[in-house]
């Protein structure tokens, strides 16, 4: 089971840093997403998934294959992380199409390395 | 050990999060919201000095969240270093958000400002004080939202086009950092940076750990910009508004070298194979980043590069890994923070008053100005590290510690930036402030309503005077530090129990 779980994740990984390495901006924000949940399965896996029984402490005791809750709780975590990290994301790239007019990461880049305007009273 | 003081380890965390609530509140009256800001940013500069008093008497205080004992619960644990940064933080966040008071031509980006910025404290002091490896990635989390919605603040064109860059690398980083904790816990089956240490210090170092705590550490040297991958940090400090560049300039990246501080320093204590690969590491930033600057006309852009340089001369300080040179570290970090976040708000007043922050475009401030000239000359001096200034002292404990080891190509590097960045400094100097403004004295524009930002900057030149004359005191305090960090073993006790497990 593991190893599937981390072939997958491999996968993910690597079509993720993919799309990274991409010049388009929207790609690589695509790429962000794919890399993350693919740490996400990461994490999730490095807990081993031997044990299914879900990991409620009842008055009978603890179950005898219960699931490891911890890596649960920290995938949650993160994907919670994730998933607002990438609205945020999101409306960066919508407003730098709005002020740039393009998604080209060389094009906009190199906006920022420009010599920096002088001041006047709005952009102080 | 006497019992910690619950209330006063939660405080750091309470009280930002307290001042963002109540700017929240507040964001109708502009006025209202920034003077709860200033509070809260007092209050936690109190509540860090405060800390600093209980950590001297040199106990390790612990305080285990919901009272779940040490490696199943978090664990806060504020040391000598972490009281010295919350309280660091706490006067950095007081100067930021005063300067951020002085009149601007658009009210709503200051009202943004006040409540991002407490956002991003909460996540700063979190990372301080934190003694889980989970939680401060979480900690990480929150001060880089923070960040990122601080450095889009306004957001016209330039701006949005460093925001890209910051957030889609500062993203890999964090993506980096949560896949090294997961895995670190699928290995060593702790997330506990006690007891991680307690393994590694017992020699039963778990099978499988290591790579991911080097792909941690990559993602700290992201986070505090160390060569190879500083990259991110120059290609975009300079398009934010002057106060938050100051702000990230100040804390930001100070925050990655903590964390390596703290992984490094409890998890191999003696000098190994990190400490060589930092010590190089180190070598490389210090020299790269001051050659960077060295090639730049714009003053935040040489600020930007000099930020990486400065943070080579810490991560040097933990390379050397003997107790000196940690103090000379830590002296280093606190040092750091004072003067480069003053730097950016002189020059973002100096840019307000000639109109440009391209030095070609500057000049005649020594004439119009000479306050400024000296305020300028204060923290810029003791960057490059001119006695009596904090930054000469930082600098000799450093280059003492590097002579006694023996590491004579690093001792000779530091020194190598230090001229350098003399000379960036002069530059800045005879650009902005002894030429004749190229459009003569027409040149310079009326500005009023400036009064807080200088207060922010005389604040913090006052401080970098006073830890320069007083280095005694702030010495003894970062060698004390330095003890804890040498000796894991205290730290260890202290979060679990003298018997561990």
């Amino acid at each position: 089971m593991e190893i599937v779980a981390a072939v997958t994740a491999g996968l993910l990984a690597s079509i993720g840093v993919w799309l990274l390495l991409d010049r388009n901006l929207v790609r690589v924000v695509l790429g962000i997403v794919l890399l993350g949940n693919s740490i996400n399965m990461a994490v999730l896996t490095a807990g081993r998934l031997d044990n299914r029984a879900a990991a409620f402490v009842s008055a009978n005791g603890v179950p005898e294959f219960a699931g490891n809750p911890l890596p649960q709780a920290l995938v949650l975590t993160a994907i919670v992380i994730g998933f607002s990290l990438f609205v945020f994301a999101l409306a960066v790239l919508r407003r730098t199409w709005e002020r740039h007019r393009s998604t080209a990461t060389d094009r906009v880049t190199e906006v920022a390395e420009a010599p920096a305007p002088n001041l006047d009273e709005k952009t102080s | 050990m006497t019992s910690s003081p619950h209330l006063l380890l939660v405080a750091p965390l309470l009280l930002p999060l307290g001042t963002l609530v109540a700017c929240l509140l507040t964001r109708a009256s502009h006025r209202a919201c920034a003077a709860l800001s200033l509070l809260g940013a007092i209050g936690l500069m109190l509540v860090g000095l405060m800390l600093v008093v209980h950590a001297g008497r040199g106990d390790i205080l612990v305080s285990q969240m919901g009272g779940w004992a040490a490696p199943y619960g978090i664990t806060l644990v504020v040391d000598r270093l972490s009281a010295a940064m919350v309280a660091i933080t706490g006067v950095i966040a007081t100067a930021t958000v005063l300067y951020a008071q002085a009149r601007d031509s658009d009210p709503a980006r200051g009202r943004d400002f006040h409540l991002l910025t407490h956002g991003l404290l909460v996540g700063v002091c979190g990372a301080f004080i934190t003694g889980d490896v989970f939680n401060l990635y979480v900690w990480f989390e929150v001060l880089l939202v923070g960040s990122f919605a601080l450095i889009a603040l306004g957001g016209d064109k330039r701006r949005m086009a460093g925001t890209v860059v910051y957030v889609i690398l500062n993203l890999i980083a964090t993506l980096l950092f949560l896949l090294a904790a997961g895995l670190v816990y699928g290995s060593a089956g702790t997330l506990n940076m006690a007891e991680l240490a307690a393994l590694f210090a017992a020699g039963n170092v778990p099978p499988g750990v290591q790579a991911p705590l080097v792909l941690m550490l990559l993602a700290f040297s992201i986070k505090a910009a160390l060569f190879p991958v500083f990259g991110w940090l120059p290609a975009s400090y300079h398009v934010a508004w002057t106060p938050v560049s100051a702000l990230f300039a100040g804390l930001l990246t100070k925050v990655g070298v903590y964390a390596l501080i703290r992984l490094v320093t409890l998890l191999w204590p003696d000098a190994g194979l990190v400490h060589d690969v930092l010590l190089w590491v180190a070598c490389a930033t210090m020299l790269i980043g001051v050659l960077g600057a060295a090639a730049q006309t714009e003053v935040r852009r040489i600020l930007s590069f000099h930020i990486v340089s400065q943070v080579g001369y810490m991560v040097l300080g933990l390379a050397l890994a003997t107790p000196l040179a940690l103090a000379g570290a830590v002296f280093y970090l606190i040092h750091h923070i004072v003067v480069k976040a003053n730097l950016f708000f002189i020059g973002g007043i100096a840019a307000r008053m000639t109109g440009s922050e391209r030095l070609p475009a500057m000049g005649g401030l020594y004439a119009r100005a000479p306050w400024l000239a000296l305020m300028f000359a204060i923290p810029a001096l003791s960057l490059a590290g001119i006695p009596p200034l904090s930054g000469f002292w930082a600098k000799f404990v450093l280059v003492r510690a590097g002579l006694e080891t023996g590491a004579w190509i690093a001792v000779g590097i530091a020194l190598l930036t230090g001229i350098f960045t003399l000379l960036s400094m002069s530059k800045i100097w005879n650009e902005a402030f002894l030429k004749a403004h190229p459009q003569g004295a027409d040149g310079h524009r009326k500005i009023t309503g400036q009064a807080p930002a200088w207060w922010a900057a005389a604040g913090l030149a006052a401080i970098t005077v006073a830890i320069g004359l007083g280095a005694g005191p702030v010495m003894d305090f970062a060698t004390a530090a330095a003890d804890q960090l040498a000796s894991p073993r205290h730290y260890i006790d202290a979060v679990l129990g003298s018997g561990g497990r």
